[in-house]
């Protein structure tokens, strides 16, 4: 009976959700691609450990500022394209802390603090790193943090703000007017080379059946930052009446604000927390990646778009896994796809999702 | 009404009256800057030609968007992309066939100009209707996404060493990859005039203008006559629009921005409906790509950013969503201020203060005015930075609009959806019924 | 203001110039109202719309509970309820706006369960919403054109294409024709040109009345048709519906005020928390102790 049973529920999934049961044949299909290419030595263990952690690296990065775009997104009810942006910002003031802590005497302040624009000086020439100068690492993360908070407030007080009631859309165009203020506002303050941040960090070697992943200080940083950061806000959300509010106004806001809860009150604690980790994610990207330039940002934001929906927008948890899943996309589709269509299949993949599960895959546990 | 007041009504001629007085106000202002800082002729031609070029392509993709968002309310933020496969196709359908030893990589179809045109519209609707078919049940700001994300998997899908060369009916063609596709048909305007026989005829209405530009006029004249080409096809999109939007199928496309459900259960199919009007836009963005790039002389697939989208939105919001002559005064607006306007005064403040040496970042623009008090060098990088600056301009612009007039220039303004005028009593609608212009108006 | 001619609101096109519509005048057949002579082989004709087991939930509220009920042709059927007890659902399942978790709805012999609510308006089962849904950035004279079935400038080619464009131009100016009758006749006129969106609650209303009309429906589903509408017009307007109910126009009818029901319906159908109680004739009705109680229950 219980066979039968299950056929019959299974049919019925398939009738009524073709578009799951194709996705999970196309994920099966390219499973099994991999496990036979494994098997065979088409792939190599540790080619493809390489991938996995590569693309679990950035899934960090694109979860940790897709928890800001995702409480916005649900709180105020608009897509914020300028969040890209708030990235690049966090990124350019930490990153001109570091630089100044870690270069202060050694080279021109002024060029110090524009993060070495134009090639007045280097961060490999700097020795920065976190084994090398954790000080500077440790302030530029503050910096970067703090400094966004600051950016995400004042964009509200003056801009969101003024249009609270407006409509999703009139938001959303107006987001895309801040993104390019901020943006190349930044480019003419900053320039427009893409530099290298930091020197050489040291690596271990994991080997992994035929040869060796490797994993450098940076990437422990990142897990450890991202991580706490994390685990942070969970507690933050489950522990405090914020979290409450905050679940509370993403539901209703008009029955929140009836209630009592004091609704610019959280708008503020969004910002505050959503801008403080979308800062953070910002220096931490560079860290990990070496590189900065101005549109950094902005090339990652369609990618977080892809994991706060993909995990349903207004779930934390959604928007860490669907940032781990879009990272791992676009890392290891290459084991199929050309590598020019890696980051198309991240798109791709959250398309897919839009039209299979359009309320994404935590839906229902909005914010907690 | 005070709903429904509009300064086109106060225009002798209308909707037409009020494109042609804001284009002269606009031509004279910039004729007005450059002879008084002594232009030459042929800079003033210059400058004309490509003006009426942006204000063209502008004029043509915020009529493509209107149709689009203001009359339909799909959120396409795509338009780049759209824009990119109509030129693409159109280069690997026209294209002479491919021959060895030749500047260009890759060859193409060597089909004639206009077959290139057509496929090229054609493959962008096409690819509005893979979109639209699943994606015009989301919701707009997930169409948005959908939208923008399609426009960057082109840009990745040109930009692929994959697509860079392939065969096709045997031929060896491609789209060039990362370093650029050389567009090396025919010169546009010469296959435009030769399909009339009237090449030569050209040629010596070109000789003409010797007499005030001594040497080669031939690069200015061909600039001040492709922008006419793009004027007269503005002209065309305006009179295709509207029409369409002032037909029971445009009172269908409103009636879904307004509502859908509502028009649903008065029995009308909006998916079919929605379908038809995303694919017509799409194919007039195609074709707005191709108008744009065809005479450029090559394409890079990294042209295609989604800012282009985001200019044409800022236009079409200028002009106000949901009226084809706001579209039309936007996309003119937008190209004359806030696209051509910067780069124009910066040329003007290079005449007027030439400075030879500005300084090559922003540290060394701040650095005299922080210890000696000299403003000069950050004033001469703010001048030559304007192409970044322009931006930073525009998202302000945007912000401003939103905030203070998000209807648009027009102010409220919506054409009325209907084959005849539809105006506020009986006796008056059937004796109007001949009156031929249809913008409707009230006149209470 | 109510000449004859225009009281007549798209009644003159329904034999004339639709061939396709089929309005028998049973008046006579619908006297007997309780015999309900099921399995009789004309059970579709006598009862386009039938509803059998209809459930709806929405989360944990079950909005409609097996709910199965028939409309007789030619009635105007009264469907009352306290507030929350399903109607506005009930209509939405059948007009398939919302999709039934369980049960059928068969309109004029056809199961028309699941379908797209464009393909069961131009069946003919046309409905209004309690909150009326005008299209504010439209002018009334707009919402109205609309609403026309089969109107050949929705083909997009047509629209546009010279040499064609006239045959649209002429059935524009028919339809305006018929669009200002029914305008006159709702007495709307000095509004024609204002965007529906300036409107009052009972002008809107009006409106939405109006246009559902114009869809020249068989059937129509009427949610709150009369909230906010004055009592003079709201006395037309029944009076309109006597009289396409008399040329066997069918109506179901939500409504509020208990007189107007009693006084107006042949038939009435209680719903209470997503079933149907009760239905019978107004005496019936009001002689129900279920009925009473239902309402003295919940909130009028
Ligand atoms: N879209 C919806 N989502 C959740 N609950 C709904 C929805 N529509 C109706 N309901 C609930 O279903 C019940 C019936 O509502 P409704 O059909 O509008 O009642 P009526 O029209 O009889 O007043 C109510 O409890 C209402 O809250
Ligand atoms: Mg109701």
């Amino acid at each position: 009976m219980g066979i039968a049973e299950t056929y019959t529920r299974g049919r019925q999934f398939a009738i009524t959700r073709p578009g799951s049961v194709l996705v999970a044949l196309v994920g099966a299909v390219l499973l099994f691609d991999l496990v036979a290419g494994l098997a065979t030595g088409r792939h190599s263990f540790s080619g493809i450990g390489s991938l996995v952690w590569d693309g679990l690296m950035r899934g960090l990065v694109v979860g940790l500022a897709g928890i800001g775009l995702s409480m916005t997104y649900s709180i105020l009810n608009f897509a914020n394209f300028a969040h890209g942006d708030y990235i690049t910002a966090g990124a350019f003031s930490g990153w001109a802390t570091t630089y100044l802590v870690a270069g202060f005497g050694r080279a021109d302040v002024g060029a110090l603090l524009l993060v070495g624009a134009g090639g007045s000086v280097f961060g490999g020439t700097l020795g920065i790193g976190v084994t090398t100068t954790p000080v500077a690492v440790v302030a530029g993360i503050l910096v970067a943090g703090i400094a966004t908070v600051a950016l995400a407030l004042l964009v509200d007080r003056t801009t969101f703000r003024p249009i609270r009631d407006a409509d999703g859309i009139t938001l959303l165009i107006t987001s895309v007017g801040v993104a390019f203020a901020l943006r190349y506002l930044m480019q003419f303050v900053f320039g427009s080379d893409v530099r290298g941040t930091t020197s050489q960090p040291p690596a271990m070697a994991l080997y992994l059946v035929d040869g060796a992943v490797r994993i450098n200080a940076h990437d422990v940083a990142l897990v450890v930052v991202a991580g706490a950061l994390m685990l942070g806000v969970h507690l933050l959300l489950q522990l405090t009446k914020l979290g409450k509010a905050m679940r509370a106004m993403a539901d209703n806001e008009d029955l929140a604000q009836i209630t009592g809860i004091p609704t610019e009150r959280v708008v503020r604690a969004v910002w505050v927390i959503g801008g403080g980790l979308t800062g953070v994610a910002g220096y931490m990207f560079i860290l990990w990646k070496g590189t900065l330039g101005f549109n950094d940002g902005w090339l990652l934001l369609l990618l977080i778009f892809a994991a706060v929906i993909l995990g349903g927008i207004g779930s934390i948890y959604g928007a860490i896994v669907g940032g781990l899943a879009i990272g791992l996309t676009a890392s290891v589709s290459i084991v199929w796809i050309p590598s020019a269509f890696a980051r198309a299949a991240a798109f791709l993949v959250m398309i897919v999702l839009l039209l299979v599960k359009p309320e994404g895959l935590f839906s229902g546990r909005s914010t907690a | 009404m005070s709903v429904r007041d509009d300064v086109a009504e106060r225009i002798p001629g209308g909707d037409a009256g009020l494109i042609v007085a804001v284009l002269l106000v606009i031509y004279a202002a910039y004729v007005l800057a450059g002879v008084g800082l002594g232009y030459s002729v042929r800079g003033q031609l210059n400058t004309i030609g490509v003006l009426t070029f942006y204000i063209g392509v502008f004029a043509m993709l915020a009529l493509a968007l209107n149709l689009q968002w203001g009359y339909t309310g799909l959120f396409n933020i795509g338009i780049v992309g759209f824009m990119a496969v109509g030129i693409y196709v159109m280069a690997l359908v026209s294209k002479p066939l491919y021959e060895s030893g030749g500047a260009a990589q890759v060859g193409g179809l060597g089909l004639p100009l206009i077959v290139g045109i057509v496929a090229g519209m054609v493959a962008a609707a096409l690819l509005g209707a893979v979109i639209a078919l699943p994606a015009l049940r989301l919701r707009a700001d997930y169409l948005a996404i959908v939208t923008i994300a399609m426009s960057e998997i082109v840009r990745f899908s040109f930009l692929s060493g994959e697509l860079q060369q392939f065969r096709l009916f045997g031929e060896r063609v491609g789209f060039g990859g990362g370093s650029g596709l050389i567009l090396d048909f025919t010169n546009p305007l010469e296959a435009f005039f030769q399909s009339f026989g009237l090449w030569d005829a050209y040629l010596g209405f070109v000789s003409v203008f010797e007499v005030i530009i001594p040497n080669n006029p031939k690069p200015v004249v061909d600039g001040l006559v492709y922008g006419a080409v793009l004027l007269g096809f503005v002209a065309v999109y305006f009179w295709l629009l509207k029409r369409t939007g002032e037909s029971p199928f445009g009172r269908v496309l409103k009636a879904i921005r307004e509502d859908e459900d509502a028009a649903n259960s008065l029995g009308k199919n909006t998916n079919r409906f929605k379908i038809k009007a995303f694919m017509l836009g799409c194919a007039l963005m195609g074709l707005a790509g191709i108008l744009w790039l065809m005479t450029s002389g090559a394409v890079t697939p990294n042209f295609f950013r989604p800012r282009i989208t985001f200019f044409v939105w800022i236009a079409l919001i200028i002009g106000g969503a949901g009226s084809n002559t706001g579209s039309v005064l936007g996309g003119a607006v937008f190209a004359a201020l806030l696209y051509q306007g910067p780069r124009y005064l910066k040329n003007l403040i290079d005449t007027v203060i030439p400075n030879a040496d500005a300084p090559s970042g922003f540290g060394p623009a701040v650095s005299p005015l922080i210890s000696n008090f000299d403003p000069a060098p950050l004033f001469f990088y703010t001048i030559d930075s304007v192409r970044q600056l322009q931006l930073v301009f525009m998202g302000l612009a945007l912000i401003w609009l939103m905030h203070n007039r998000p209807e648009g220039m027009l102010g409220h303004r919506k054409e009325t959806a209907a084959g005849i005028p539809l105006t506020g009593s009986r006796a008056s609608a059937s004796a109007e019924t001949d009156g031929g212009d249809a913008g409707g108006g009230s006149d209470e | 203001m109510s000449d004859p001619d225009a009281t007549n609101v798209g009644s003159d096109h329904a034999g004339g110039s639709n061939g396709g519509r089929d309005v028998p005048g049973r008046t006579d057949a619908a006297s007997n109202g309780l015999d309900l002579g099921s399995g009789g082989p004309n059970v579709d004709e006598e009862y386009p719309l039938q509803v059998e087991g209809l459930c709806k939930t929405f989360g944990g509220i079950t909005a409609v509970d097996d709910a199965s009920f028939r409309v007789e042709r030619g009635t105007l059927t009264g469907l009352i309820g306290p507030n929350g007890a399903g109607k506005s659902t009930t209509f939405n399942l059948i007009t398939g706006m919302l999709r039934p978790d369980a049960g059928t709805v068969t309109f004029d012999g056809e199961d028309i369960t699941g379908q797209k609510p464009h393909a069961i308006a131009n069946r003919g089962l046309v409905r209004t919403f309690q909150i009326a849904r005008e299209l504010q950035e439209m002018t009334v004279l707009e919402n109205l054109m609309l609403a026309p079935k089969d109107q050949r400038g929705e083909a997009l080619w047509r629209s546009v294409t010279p040499g064609f464009r006239g045959d649209v131009v002429e059935q524009e100016e028919e339809l305006l024709e018929r669009v200002w009758d029914v305008i006159e006749f709702f007495d709307i006129d000095h509004i024609a040109d204002e965007y529906a969106g300036n409107l009052s609650g009972g002008q809107r209303k009006l409106l939405e009345l109006a246009r559902a009309l114009l869809t020249d429906p068989d059937m129509l589903l009427l949610d709150e048709p009369f909230a906010g509408v004055n009592p003079s017009l709201e006395k037309r307007l029944l009076e309109h519906v006597h009289e396409l109910r008399e040329q066997g126009y069918t109506f179901l009818l939500v409504e509020h005020d208990m007189d107007l029901i009693m006084e107006n319906c042949e038939r009435v159908i209680v719903l209470h928390q997503g079933q149907v109680l009760t239905e019978g004739s107004p005496d019936e009705i009001q002689a129900n102790e279920e009925v009473i109680e239902a309402y003295l229950g919940g909130n009028v």
